[in-house]
C-alpha cells in the first residue's frame, strides 16, 4: 500500500526546475533514503510530499489525498517532519517548546515528558533552547517529529550534529517506527551507517530519479567491482596471470595484502580458487558501499540525461 | 478554535517572558501619569486640569508611541519564525495560515490591550483619587473610550506590522521598513495634508479635507478621542471638528483599518515561498 505517491512531478521556482518528472511511491512500513547533492530536489520533494508546495506538474498525494489541499489539514496529525535547520524559539525552555507542539496535535504532557526522556532531553528540558547546543536542537526536533507516533515520518539530514551514540539511538527509533508500519523518509548527505536502516534508495540528480531500489539491485545495476583484500605472501604476476579477465585493479598494498577487484558474478569463482591457494591466510570481500553506489549513479547523472528506472517496486508490492 | 488559543497563548507567554507586557506598560504609566500631571505645565499650571485637557494630551502622546510600540512587537511575527525555520514547521501541523495569523493577533492584541489598560488606566486612577470635582462619570467615560480606541490603534499596527513582516524577505528589512511606515501614518501624511491645504490657498474644497483624515488610523484615532470635547485640537482637527463624525462610524473605520491589512497579509501569506 502506497502512503505517498508521485506522479510524474515537476515543479519550477523561478523559471529554474527544482524537480522534474519525478515518479516515486512510498508504502506502508518502509524506510525510503532520499540523496542526493545539494540542489538535487530532495528538500523541495520533501517539502512537495508536505504539501507547502503545490506540484506544477503531474500528481502528489499522501495518504490517497493532495496534501496542498486545505482539506489535509485532518491528516497532519500523522505526519512527522523535522526540518533541516530550526533553532526553535530562543526564549523558552525545550519542555516549553515541546509542550507548544504537543498542544497543536493534541498530544497530552506526559507523552511530552516521555519523548523529552527518550531523546535523552529529560535533564535539560528547562534550560532555554538558546542555550541548547546543535545537537540538542536536533534531539528536541526529533522529539517534536514523533509526537504523534506519525504514519508518515520525513527527516531531513536527521543526524547533523548527534554524536555516534544519540546517533545510534535514533536509528534504533526508526527501526522501531518502521516495524510499527510508519514509512519513514531520511534525507542525509552522511551516508556511511545510514545502509543498515534503509529499504530502498532513491538517488536524485538535477531533479529526477536516478536510481531507485534495495541496495543490492541497485548494486547489480551499477555493476561496480567487488574488492578483495588478500593477506599472505603472493606474488603480483602470479595473481595477475591465474585470474586473467576476471581480476582487475591488482594492487600490491603492502608485501603481506594485495587488493584486487572483480566482477559480482564472478566473485565466487574467484574466492573458491583463493581459498584453495595454501599461502592465503586471510580474505577481506569488500561490496560497493552506498557512497560508491551513489558516486556512481551521481557522475552517470552528470553524463546522460536521466533515464528513469523503477526498480525495487516488485517486492513491496508483493506483499 | 483551540489552535488560535494555543498559538495567541504562547504569544502572550513570550510578551510576559521578553518584559514586553511590563516595559510597555510602565512606558504608559510613567507618561500617563506624568502628562496628567504637568500637561498644562506650559501655561503655568501644575496639576490635574481638565477631562479634555488631558485625554487630548493623552491622545497626541499615544499617537505617536502606540504604532511605533506595535510595529516593534510585531514586525517579526512571520519573517523571524521564518528565519528560526519554526514557520515550515508549524505549516507540517494542523493548522491554517489564517489560523496562525489569527492566534498571532490575538496575541498581540493581548499584550497591548493589558498594557493599555494597565498604563492608561493607572492614570485615571490617580485623577480619580487624587483630584476633587472630577466629574467620576465622564471620567471613565472618556478614559475607557481612550483605552479601547488605543489598544485599537496598536492592533491596527500589528497588522500593518503583519502586512511588513510577510513582505519582507529578512527580519533586518522588516525593521526598516516598520520604521518607514511608522514616519509615513505618524509624521508624513499629516505634513503632506496640510501642506495641500496651504499651498492650494483653499483652491481645493477645503470641506473634502476631514475625510481624507479618514485615510490615516491616527487621525481616525485623534477624531474619536476629540469629539465631545469643546475648544480642542489645531491644525487639521480644527476643520474636522465642524464635521460631524458620530463615534461608531469612527470606530468603525479604524475596525476597517484592522481588516484591511490583515486581508492582505493573508493574501500574499498564501502566495509567499516557504
Amino acid at each position: 500500500m502506497s502512503v505517498v505517491q508521485l506522479n510524474q512531478v515537476s515543479h519550477v521556482y523561478r523559471r529554474i526546475s527544482t524537480v522534474n518528472g519525478l515518479t516515486l511511491n512510498i508504502y506502508k512500513g518502509e524506510v525510503l533514503g532520499l540523496f542526493g547533492h545539494n540542489g538535487a530536489g530532495k528538500t523541495t520533494t520533501m517539502k512537495l510530499i508536505l504539501g507547502l508546495l503545490k506540484p506544477c506538474q503531474g500528481s502528489v498525494s499522501v495518504f490517497g489525498r493532495p496534501p496542498s489541499a486545505s482539506s489535509f489539514s485532518r491528516y497532519r496529525y500523522q505526519l512527522g517532519f523535522l526540518p533541516e535547520n530550526v533553532s526553535f524559539y530562543q526564549q523558552l525552555s525545550g519542555r516549553e517548546v515541546l509542550s507548544y507542539f504537543a498542544t497543536l496535535k493534541k498530544v497530552n504532557k506526559s507523552r511530552v515528558t516521555q519523548l523529552l526522556d527518550e531523546v535523552g532531553l529529560g535533564e535539560a528540558c528547562r534550560r532555554k533552547v538558546k542555550t541548547y547546543s546543535k545537537g540538542m536542537k536536533q534531539r528536541l526536533g526529533l522529539a517534536q517529529a514523533l509526537l504523534t507516533e506519525p504514519r508518515l515520518l520525513l527527516l531531513d539530514e536527521p543526524t547533523v550534529g548527534l554524536d555516534p551514540i544519540a546517533t545510534q539511538d535514533f536509528y534504533a527509533m526508526v527501526d522501531q517506527l518502521r516495524q510499527s508500519g510508519s514509512s519513514v523518509v531520511l534525507c542525509s548527505h552522511v551516508l556511511p551507517g545510514v545502509e543498515k536502516h534503509i529499504d530502498r534508495a532513491a538517488i536524485l540528480g538535477n531533479g529526477s530519479l536516478q536510481a531507485l531500489g534495495t541496495l543490492s539491485e541497485l548494486r547489480q545495476q551499477a555493476k561496480l567491482p567487488i574488492k578483495i583484500l588478500i593477506h599472505g605472501k603472493m606474488n603480483r604476476e602470479a595473481i595477475a596471470s591465474k585470474f586473467y579477465g576476471r581480476a582487475f585493479n591488482i594492487q600490491e598494498i603492502n608485501g603481506q595484502v594485495m587488493a584486487l577487484s572483480t566482477r559480482q558474478d564472478q566473485k565466487i569463482g574467484v574466492l573458491r580458487e583463493l581459498l584453495n591457494q595454501s599461502n592465503v591466510s586471510d580474505i577481506d570481500v569488500h561490496a560497493p558501499s552506498l557512497e560508491d553506489i551513489y558516486r556512481y549513479f551521481v557522475a552517470n547523472s552528470a553524463k546522460n540525461p536521466p533515464s528513469i528506472k523503477h526498480k525495487g517496486a516488485s517486492k513491496q508490492e508483493a506483499e | 478554535m483551540r489552535a488560535i488559543y494555543y498559538i495567541a497563548q504562547k504569544e502572550l507567554k513570550d510578551g510576559l517572558r521578553n518584559r514586553w507586557i511590563i516595559a510597555i506598560t510602565l512606558i504608559f504609566a510613567l507618561l500617563s501619569i506624568g502628562i496628567s500631571w504637568f500637561g498644562a505645565a506650559a501655561s503655568g499650571v501644575i496639576g490635574f486640569t481638565s477631562i479634555p485637557n488631558t485625554i487630548f494630551s493623552l491622545a497626541s502622546l499615544a499617537v505617536f508611541i502606540i504604532p511605533l510600540i506595535s510595529l516593534l512587537l510585531a514586525y517579526d511575527a512571520i519573517v523571524g519564525e521564518d528565519e528560526d525555520g519554526t514557520l515550515l514547521l508549524l505549516l507540517t501541523y494542523p493548522l491554517s495560515k489564517m489560523q496562525l495569523l489569527l492566534g498571532k493577533l490575538a496575541g498581540h492584541g493581548l499584550i497591548l490591550g493589558i498594557s493599555t489598560l494597565l498604563g492608561f488606566g493607572s492614570a485615571a486612577l490617580t485623577i480619580a483619587l487624587f483630584t476633587d470635582s472630577v466629574d467620576l462619570i465622564m471620567l471613565s467615560f472618556a478614559f475607557a473610550r481612550f483605552i479601547l480606541s488605543a489598544t485599537l490603534l496598536g492592533e491596527i499596527f500589528v497588522s500593518i506590522a503583519y502586512f511588513i513582516s510577510v513582505l519582507a524577505s529578512e527580519k533586518s528589512k522588516a525593521a526598516g521598513m516598520a520604521l518607514i511606515s511608522w514616519f509615513l501614518f505618524v509624521f508624513a501624511f499629516d505634513l503632506t495634508l496640510l501642506g495641500i491645504l496651504v499651498g492650494t490657498k483653499g483652491q481645493l474644497n477645503p470641506e473634502l479635507f476631514p475625510y481624507l483624515l479618514l485615510l490615516n488610523p491616527t487621525d481616525i484615532f485623534r477624531l474619536i478621542n476629540l469629539i465631545g470635547f469643546e475648544g480642542n485640537g489645531s491644525g487639521l482637527f480644527v476643520m474636522a471638528s465642524d464635521i460631524e463624525f458620530s463615534i461608531p462610524v469612527l470606530f468603525l473605520m479604524l475596525f476597517a483599518w484592522l481588516l484591511f491589512p490583515l486581508i492582505l497579509t493573508l493574501w500574499i501569506f498564501k502566495r509567499r515561498t516557504i
